[in-house]
């Protein structure tokens, strides 16, 4: 169990390195993504003038607040509250991330599945888990949000934060297929029989 | 007693935001509880985090959490009140509204098929407002509760047979929190509907859910039975964020109704560790708000 303090953009020896258990924390740009935004990017070929490449994406859609552009607020919003989302309903779309885009570590919740593991193996990259539902402290680690692109999907626009000391994340899944999610459902699967004859059932 | 429905729409706005912001004291020690008990060294660490994410909200006046949910609103109308329901359903949908614009929240609510937001946290048949009478007198009661969709989209229905009896119930609860793992961010309620219609069943699922932890089912064989089903998804290992550990659910709470003859039907919705509610009565001395 190592810890890593990544500035983004990273390359993909530093991602390979990477083990589950180890904690990473992450300062530079964050992109925010979510459902819709994917949906427009990979089923109706809309693209984003960001250059994701080597960086890491969130599963979040933020609550902000409109202002008038300025140095503090370039995108004319200011940050709310930015929070995490469940990651396993934009399983499908972590291969053509990595693959179109060049992203390395997805930022999620409750983890994603095995054709993201395949991906991660392949391509190099990881999965780091944040603990949903602490919106308000993750809040405090976003300093500003830096751009916005996709805006008409607001709240699901492609957003780019910049973050200070954001973390520390758990790396749930790597390049080395391994899954800490696989491994524990397999785990509570495995003590389904002894919790259900603890009730009686036959 | 009369209703100021002017009063009725600032209360349905400040209930959305408050409910956002301050969690109930049950739940609060009910994850300190859990944090004191948990014997997983990553568990221990995630159920800090979320105590700590308690504190920064309260100390910054934030959201706990950045889902603003879908918007319900339950409605407890006492004997002794005098009140137009139409209007009630409409002031509380407008203060539902004025939330979304006037914090602003994100409005987390779509239309279902061409998935346009019309950034008002309402649309068709949302906010949710269910109405129910009590015989308290001169008190209208609004609950109001921000349903997470990590937690909604873990919601099951089984219309099982009586053939298969009660042990279908318990085992279809079990695989639901099984089948949730980590994605109805965990610890977690896990409300269950037993009997009914579907469509009750899937409703009483949701009033179990989100009832304040300590509460007990009012029907004896109920209670029996989250008793049992609580001690039993604990011992699964799913844990805080289904990143393994002891503490999977704060507890199972169940609500039953009569059924038919031919039906055992048997709904699981989950709430997630952020349970947030909030309460507003009305009563001839003013407003009072608690959860």
């Amino acid at each position: 169990m190592t810890h890593y303090d990544f500035t983004t953009p990273v390359g993909e020896a530093a991602i390979r390195a990477l083990r589950v258990n180890d904690t990473v924390t992450l300062n530079g740009s964050l992109y925010g993504i979510r459902d819709a935004t994917q949906i427009h990017m990979f089923d109706r070929g809309r693209k984003t003038r960001f250059d994701l490449a080597g960086h890491a994406v969130i599963h979040t859609a933020p609550n902000v607040k409109k202002v008038e552009p300025s140095a503090a607020y370039p995108a004319g919003y200011a940050p709310v509250c930015i929070g995490t989302t469940t990651s396993a309903r934009m399983e499908r779309f972590t291969r053509p991330l990595m693959s179109q885009y060049g992203v390395r570590m997805i930022i999620g919740k409750g983890g994603m599945l095995a054709d993201s593991l395949t991906a991660f193996g392949e391509l190099g990259g990881v999965y780091l888990a944040i603990v949903g539902g602490a919106a308000a402290l993750e809040t405090t680690w976003i300093e500003q949000i830096e751009d916005v692109d996709l805006d008409d999907l607001n709240p699901e626009s492609l957003w780019r934060f910049r973050v200070k000391d954001f973390g520390p994340l758990l790396v749930a899944m790597d390049s080395h297929g391994a899954s800490l999610y696989t491994e524990l459902k397999k785990a509570a699967a495995g003590r389904r029989a002894a919790a259900l004859a603890s009730l009686g059932v036959k | 007693m009369n209703v100021d429905l002017k009063q009725v729409e600032e209360a349905a706005k400040e209930l959305y935001i408050r409910a956002l912001k301050i969690l109930p004291p049950d739940i609060k020690s009910g994850i300190s509880a859990l944090a004191g008990r948990e014997t997983d060294a990553t568990a221990k660490t995630i159920l800090g985090t979320m105590i700590k994410n308690i504190s920064v909200a309260e100390a910054n006046a934030n959201l706990l959490c950045q889902d603003t949910g879908i918007p319900i609103y339950n409605v407890v109308i006492g004997r002794r009140v005098n009140v137009d329901g139409y209007a009630l359903k409409q002031a509380i949908r407008a203060g539902c509204e004025r939330a979304t614009r006037e914090h602003p929240l994100r409005s987390s609510v779509v239309h279902p098929v061409t998935r346009t937001n019309e950034h008002t946290s309402c649309g068709r048949g949302v906010p949710v407002i269910n109405i129910d009478f009590s015989d308290a007198g001169e008190s209208l009661a609004i609950e109001m509760i921000p349903k997470g969709s990590g937690s909604e989209n873990s919601s099951w229905l089984k219309m099982a047979i009586p053939a298969e009896g009660v042990d279908a119930i318990k085992t279809f609860v079990v695989d639901c929190v099984l089948e949730s793992g980590g994605k109805s961010c965990p610890p977690t309620v896990v409300g269950v509907g037993v009997g009914g219609t579907a469509d009750l069943c899937v409703h009483l699922a949701k009033q179990a859910a989100t009832r304040p932890l300590g509460s007990r089912c009012a029907d004896p064989e109920g209670a029996l039975l989250e008793q049992a089903l609580s001690a039993a998804v604990n011992q699964l290992g799913v844990g805080p964020q289904g990143l393994g550990g002891d503490a999977t659910a704060f507890a199972v709470h169940i609500e039953t109704a009569a059924t038919h003859i031919t039906m055992n039907p048997v709904a699981v919705n989950m709430q997630c560790h952020s349970a947030r509610r909030a309460r507003a009565t009305f009563t001839p001395s003013g407003v009072e708000y608690g959860f």
